[in-house]
């Protein structure tokens, strides 16, 4: 009966904590997979215990090209994307014009769109206009997506900001030059930021608009598709489960920073 | 620059200063906006056109207002059309299910583990979703521990029995795709709705029980109607994405199970039948928006964009 009474009172967490189970259980197993010596082309089953593919991550032909590609994608993609979505928000959070909310649906339609349906238009424009598929093509319809999300992301902050702040620089005799990098840039940067690290994981990760507009060219989600067809090798847990340790570490330091910053 | 030297550059003659100056949000807008109109809204009349046109790979092709594709596309396609609604409406409401807990639990029951259980949601996206996936292969595979236990329980006769899975077998099953589609888009439930559930002021939860309300009670009349627009943000997010997707119908399905995506892809890149994967991504984006419409009007927050 105490059990009972116990588990009713705490379904909520034994719930939660089973959903987090769920969401978790996957990259558990790439990473104990990544210590996987399997028979044979595929890494689904496991055999022994090995650390081959973490001495040699590159062994795969063409792995840490396809990564390297989709890293430098990822940072031009994001600069882009950042640059173009900043300046939007900022005309949107800022200024009343005719053109507001065609614009504000312009940005929106992106997000509400399943991503098959931009992939397969973008391709079919590429395609009629002669442009070769490569490097170039998944850069601009990388920036094309990632561009609603920085909008969303930096409006947010801006609309939340204080406009007494500027005028209390203005005020104090400080150029428009000044009031925006010593005041208005500093307290956007965070939601810039927001903006940034989403259009990089979004661009690092996606596949679909990939898919069709890249040619023969292979990003890091493209080899691990293909890799799914071929064979998959054991190097691609070895850098799933580096790339979710560098997140991992990367959120802790910047939650310990927070944290100093405050006591001090 | 000094203070004095701003101060004297200010009135000079108003008039241009004043069209310049409405100008600003027009020059700030110009290289983003056109960006969108020439990669996303040019492509999209493009393949309005692409639609309507007929001919061959060697021959080219023309426009010559052949309706007719998309009828032929309806009807060719009409099982993985329903298929794609009723998986990705399965997942979303599999992932309401199980996310509003956890969010629930982040927001209200987690005290200072919070922070944690966040970086714990956020951080597995970080490992690319295909190798995620392509892990659940392992997980849902012939003979291992999650079949053995479902087959132990006779789980797997009563689901064979619905046509959920087949035989001793879960892979290649729409169990497998549903279970996909659900890991793959949970985490776009959980945040809007920990969103909205963090903003509720706790003060209206003791006000409800010092009103005698019981717990049930509580949650029915307050806590999720004020939580509705996360409710309706993260449906969208779910549903809009897992309805185009084709990733978990390849790697988790067989051919039984292909979505709509699977067809578009395919069409496009191995058929090479840019008419019908044209007309086909316009009839899925026809459905979604309809129903997405309807479904904003049923919830009544049409604030949400």
């Amino acid at each position: 009966m105490d059990l009972i009474r116990w588990i009713r009172r705490n379904l909520v967490i034994l719930a939660g904590l089973a959903t987090l189970a769920y969401l978790i259980l996957p990259n558990v197993i790439v990473l104990v997979f990544s210590f996987n010596k399997p028979n044979g082309r595929f890494n689904y089953a496991w055999q022994r215990f090995s650390t081959d593919a973490w001495t040699d991550p590159c062994g795969v032909p063409d792995l840490c090209g396809s990564l390297s590609l989709s890293l430098q994608l990822a940072v031009w993609a994001t600069l882009g994307a950042t640059v173009l979505g900043t300046m939007i928000a900022f005309a949107l959070a800022r200024y009343r014009f005719r053109a507001r909310p065609a614009v504000n649906s312009l940005i929106f339609l992106p997000m509400a769109m399943p991503e098959v349906v931009m992939a397969a238009s973008l391709a079919t424009l590429f395609l009629n206009m002669g442009v070769g598929f490569g490097f170039w093509t998944i850069l601009i319809a990388h920036i094309m997506f990632c561009l609603s999300f920085v909008v969303t992301a930096v409006k947010a902050r801006v609309m939340s900001m204080d406009p007494r702040l500027e005028q209390a620089a203005q005020d104090l005799y400080a150029s428009p030059a000044q009031t925006f990098l010593r005041v208005t840039l500093p307290i956007a940067a965070p939601g810039i930021a927001a903006g940034a690290l989403l259009s990089f994981a979004l661009s690092f990760d996606d596949f679909i608009i990939t898919n069709f507009n890249a040619g023969s060219t292979v990003t890091f989600p493209m080899f691990v598709w293909g890799s799914a067809q071929r064979g998959t090798p054991v190097q691609i847990n070895v850098i799933g489960t580096a790339m979710f340790a560098v997140a991992v570490l990367c959120v802790l330091a910047g939650q310990l920073a927070g944290a100093r910053r405050k006591r001090s | 620059m000094t203070a004095t030297e701003t101060r004297e550059a200010a009135p000079v003659s108003a008039a241009p200063r004043n069209v310049r100056k409405r100008l600003v949000p027009y020059w700030l807008l110009l290289p983003g906006i056109l960006w969108l109109l020439v990669f996303f809204v040019a492509p999209l009349v493009y393949q309005a056109s692409t639609s309507v046109q007929t001919g061959s790979l060697e021959e080219g092709f023309r426009v010559t207002w052949h309706v007719q594709t998309y009828w032929d596309a309806l009807t060719e396609y009409t099982p993985q059309f329903l298929r794609s609604v009723l998986y990705a409406a399965t997942a979303t409401v599999l992932c309401l299910l199980l996310g509003y807990p956890l969010a629930y639990l982040i927001a209200f029951r987690a005290g200072r583990w919070r922070n944690l259980l966040m970086v714990l949601v956020i951080a597995p996206f970080f490992t690319s979703f295909l190798i995620r996936t392509l892990a659940w292969k392992t997980i849902l595979a012939d003979g291992g521990p999650v079949v053995g236990v479902l087959n132990s329980l006779h789980i797997l006769d009563v689901t064979s029995g619905l046509g959920i899975t087949e035989g001793q077998r879960v892979l290649a099953t729409p169990l497998a795709v549903v279970c996909g589609l659900t890991y793959n888009f949970l985490p776009f439930m959980i945040l809007p709705l920990y969103t909205s559930l963090e903003r509720i002021d706790g003060r209206l939860h003791e006000a409800a029980r010092d009103l005698y309300a019981r717990p049930v009670t509580v949650f029915r009349k307050v806590t999720f109607p004020l939580s509705m627009p996360g409710v309706v943000a993260g449906t969208l997010l779910t549903f809009i994405p897992a309805a185009g997707d084709y990733i978990n119908a390849e790697l988790l399905g067989s051919t039984d199970q292909k979505m709509i995506g699977n067809v578009i892809q395919s069409q496009f890149l191995r058929v090479l039948d840019y008419p019908t994967a044209a007309a086909l991504s316009f009839l899925l984006m026809a459905a979604i928006l309809a129903m997405v419409t309807v479904y904003i009007r049923k919830a009544g927050t049409e604030d949400l964009v």
